[in-house]
C-alpha cells in the first residue's frame, strides 16, 4: 500500500504553483543519484571496456603489474567466492530456517504472556520452554543484524586475530614441527571463512523472507499427512523457497566477491603469478588489485588503462551477480501471490 | 488394533522420528552462530587491546592517555596531536584520526541524508509507478557498487574533477572523500526512508487531503513526521556504515593523519589507518594493540548505532501496526 491515486486539488495561483515546485525539487533529488550512478558507470565501462581483451583476461600480470593482464587475480577471486559460498550459505539457510520454523510465530511478548498466563495449569513447562525459545530468537535477530552492521576492515581484524593467530597457530603448534607455519597464515582458506560471515547477514536475512512467503497451509497439509517437521521442511518448504534462497544466497555472494577490506590481512597477495592450488595458498584479487593498482604505482598514469579494465571486470562481475539474482527474484515472486 | 499400533512404530518410523529429532538440533545450533560470531569478534578484537591496559611495556607506549589526553608542544593542534606509532619516540594521539573520521562522515551525511531522504519522500508520495519501478533498481545498483571501485572512481575521476572546478590545494581531501562515502551512504539513507513511509497508513493522507492540505503539504507536513523515527533510523544506520567504511576513505582520503578542522585538508579516518598499517606492523607491539584498539572502538561505535536504529526501526513498526489500521 505505498501510493494512492492523489486527489485532484483544486488549487489556484501562487499555491499551485508553490506545489509543483516543491515536488519538483524532491524529483530533482531522484535526477541526481541516477546522474551519479550513470556518470559512475558510464566512465568506467566507456574506459574499461576497450582494455578487456582475450590477452588481459588470460595472461598474468608483468613488468612490475605495468603490463599483461589480470588472469590469476580472477581465478583467485573466484575461487575464494565459491569457498565462501560453500561456508555462508548452508549455514546462513540452516539458522534462516531455525529462526522461521523452529522458533515460535507469536513472538516474545505474547509466548511470555502466555506462560504468565498458566498459572497452574499443565503443560506450563513447555510453554516456559517456547518462551526461552521466542528470547532466544529475538536475540539471534538482534544479533544478525548488528552482524550486518559491524564494520568490513574489523571483520578483518576478526579474521587476523581469530582464525589465523588462534586456530590457525594452534593447529600449526598441534600438527607442525619445530615451528613450521602452514595455516598460521594468510590463506584462501581463511580469507573465504572471514568472508563467509560477512556474507551470513544477508543470506539469513534473504532466507528468512523467502520462509515467510510459503503459505502456512503446506505446512500443515504435510503435517496432516504425516510427515515429520524435516521430512516438511525438506521436502516442502525448501522446495518451494528455493528461488528466494537463491536470490538471497546470490546477492550475498555478489557483496561478499566486491570486498576488499576483510581479505587485506588475511590472505590477498600483492602479487602472485602461479594460481592457488591449495586453500592454504595465498592469493590474488580482482578488488585488492585494483587498490594496488591506483594507490602503488609508481606511475599511475601508465597504469591506468590496466587499472580501468580491472575495475571493469570486478563491476561486471558483481553487476551480472546481482543481476542473476534480481532476475531469479522477478520471474518467480509472483508464485504464491496468485 | 495392537497390530497396527505396532506398525506405526515400527523400525522405519523410528528412523524418521530420530532424523527428525536430530536435524532440530542441528538447527538449533545453526540458531547460535550469528550469537556466538558476534560475541567473538568482540572478544578478539578486544583481546589483542588488552595488553594497553595491562602490559608494562606496551603500556609506555600506548595508554589511554597518550591516546585521548597527551599532547605535544606546538603553537597549533596540527603540532600538539599527532599520530607518528613508527617514529623513534612513537607519538600516538588518536585526535587526528578521530577528526578525519568525523569530517568524513559529516561531510558522507550531509550529502547522502537530504538526497537519500528526498528521493525516497518523492518516490514514495509523487512517483508515478513506472518511475518508481526504475528507481528501486537504480538504487540497487548504486549499492551494488563494491567500496573499492567507489574508492577508485573517487580517486582516479572525482578527485580531478572536484579540484579543477574548485581549485582545491590538495586534490584529496574531505570534501572528495566524504562526498564518495555519501554516493554510498544515499541506498542506506533512501531504502530505509522509503520503507517508512510506505509504512504509513493510508487514513492519515485521507485525513489530510479532507482538511484540504495539497499533495506537497500532505506529504511534507504529516507524511514525513509519521515517518520520522524510521527516518533518524535511516541517519543513524548511515552514520554506523560511514564510520566503518574503509576502501572509499583508505583510497580517496588522502591517507595524511594531521589533525585540522579544514574540509580541504588530507585525512586519514580510523578504519584507513587500520587497513594501511595492520600490514606492517608486529605482531604484540605497542602500536599492534593501538590498532586493535582503534578496531575495538569501531565495533561498539556501530554495535551502539546500529541497536539503536533497529531498536527505533522495530518500536514503529509495531506502533504503525498497533495503531491506525
Amino acid at each position: 500500500m505505498t501510493s494512492m491515486p492523489a486527489p485532484r486539488l483544486i488549487m489556484r495561483g501562487e499555491r499551485r504553483a508553490l506545489d509543483k515546485f516543491a515536488i519538483t525539487l524532491l524529483g530533482l533529488s531522484v535526477a541526481i543519484i541516477l546522474l551519479i550512478l550513470t556518470v559512475i558507470i558510464g566512465n568506467i565501462v566507456i574506459h574499461g571496456v576497450r582494455q578487456v581483451t582475450w590477452e588481459f583476461i588470460s595472461q598474468p600480470p608483468r613488468n612490475g603489474l605495468m603490463d599483461g593482464g589480470i588472469f590469476p587475480a580472477i581465478v583467485g577471486t573466484a575461487a575464494l567466492v565459491i569457498l565462501m559460498s560453500v561456508a555462508a550459505v548452508p549455514l546462513g539457510v540452516a539458522t534462516a530456517v531455525y529462526l522461521h520454523e523452529y522458533t515460535p510465530a507469536e513472538g516474545l511478548k505474547l509466548a511470555w504472556r502466555r506462560f504468565q498466563a498458566s498459572k497452574g495449569m499443565a503443560g506450563r513447562k513447555r510453554l516456559f520452554f517456547r518462551a526461552m525459545s521466542a528470547l532466544l530468537a529475538t536475540i539471534t535477530r538482534s544479533a544478525v543484524a548488528n552482524l550486518a552492521g559491524v564494520p568490513s576492515i574489523v571483520f578483518g581484524l576478526f579474521g587476523l586475530g581469530f582464525f589465523i593467530n588462534f586456530i590457525g597457530r594452534g593447529v600449526d603448534r598441534a600438527t607442525q614441527a619445530d615451528g613450521e607455519v602452514l595455516w598460521g597464515q594468510g590463506s584462501l582458506l581463511w580469507a573465504a571463512c572471514t568472508l563467509a560471515l560477512l556474507t551470513l547477514p544477508t543470506v539469513i536475512v534473504a532466507t528468512e523472507e523467502a520462509l515467510r512467503t510459503v503459505p502456512h497451509d503446506l505446512r500443515e497439509a504435510s503435517l496432516a499427512l504425516g510427515a515429520t517437521q524435516w521430512e516438511t521442511i525438506r521436502r516442502v518448504v525448501l522446495p518451494s523457497s528455493l528461488s528466494g534462497i537463491l536470490t538471497g544466497a546470490i546477492l550475498g555472494i555478489s557483496r561478499g566477491a566486491g570486498e576488499v577490506a576483510p581479505i587485506l590481512f588475511t590472505g590477498a597477495a600483492y602479487y602472485l603469478p602461479l594460481l592457488p592450488t591449495d586453500v592454504t595458498d595465498q592469493f590474488m584479487h580482482l578488488g585488492y588489485h585494483v587498490l594496488i593498482l591506483s594507490t602503488q604505482s609508481p606511475d599511475v598514469e601508465a597504469t591506468k588503462p590496466l587499472l580501468y579494465g580491472t575495475v571493469f571486470v570486478l563491476l561486471a562481475l558483481t553487476f551480472l551477480l546481482n543481476l542473476a539474482g534480481v532476475v531469479i527474484r522477478s520471474r518467480t515472486r509472483s508464485r504464491w501471490n496468485r | 488394533m495392537k497390530r497396527r499400533h505396532e506398525a506405526a512404530f515400527g523400525r522405519r518410523e523410528r528412523l524418521r522420528l530420530m532424523k527428525n529429532g536430530l536435524m532440530t538440533g542441528a538447527f538449533s545450533i545453526a540458531g547460535w552462530v550469528a550469537i556466538v560470531f558476534i560475541f567473538l569478534i568482540f572478544l578478539f578484537t578486544f583481546k589483542e587491546t588488552i595488553p594497553i591496559f595491562t602490559d608494562a611495556e606496551v603500556k609506555q607506549e600506548a595508554n589511554l592517555r597518550k591516546f585521548f589526553v597527551e599532547a605535544q608542544d606546538g603553537p597549533t593542534i596540527t603540532d600538539r596531536y599527532i599520530w607518528q606509532p613508527t617514529a623513534e619516540t612513537p607519538k600516538v594521539s588518536f585526535w587526528p584520526i578521530i577528526l578525519g573520521t568525523l569530517k568524513a562522515t559529516i561531510v558522507g551525511l550531509l550529502f547522502a541524508c537530504p538526497i537519500g531522504v528526498a528521493a525516497a519522500l518523492f518516490s514514495s508520495e509523487f512517483a508515478p509507478l513506472k518511475l518508481r519501478e526504475v528507481i528501486k533498481p537504480v538504487i540497487e545498483l548504486l549499492a551494488g557498487i563494491p567500496s573499492v571501485v567507489m574508492g577508485f572512481f573517487a580517486l582516479i575521476v572525482l578527485a580531478t574533477w572536484l579540484q579543477n572546478t574548485f581549485g582545491f590545494t590538495y586534490r584529496l581531501n574531505a570534501v572528495n572523500a566524504g562526498l564518495a562515502l555519501g554516493f554510498a551512504l544515499v541506498p542506506i539513507v533512501y531504502t530505509i526512508s522509503e520503507d517508512g513511509l510506505s509504512a504509513v497508513p493510508r487514513s492519515y493522507r485521507e485525513a489530510s487531503y479532507a482538511l484540504g492540505a495539497s499533495r506537497f503539504q500532505t506529504a511534507w507536513k504529516v507524511v514525513l513526521p509519521a515517518a520520522a523515527p524510521a527516518v533518524f533510523a535511516s541517519f543513524v544506520l548511515a552514520f554506523g556504515r560511514a564510520i566503518g567504511e574503509t576502501m572509499i576513505l583508505l583510497m580517496a582520503g588522502g591517507n595524511a593523519a594531521i589533525t585540522s578542522l579544514s574540509l580541504l585538508d588530507p585525512l586519514r579516518t580510523l578504519s584507513a589507518t587500520i587497513a594501511a598499517e595492520m600490514g606492517e606492523v608486529v605482531v604484540g607491539s605497542a602500536h599492534y594493540s593501538a590498532l586493535f584498539f582503534m578496531g575495538t572502538l569501531l565495533f561498539v561505535i556501530t554495535f551502539v548505532s546500529n541497536t539503536l536504529g533497529q531498536w527505533v526501526i522495530g518500536s514503529m513498526q509495531r506502533r504503525m501496526q498497533g495503531g491506525a489500521r
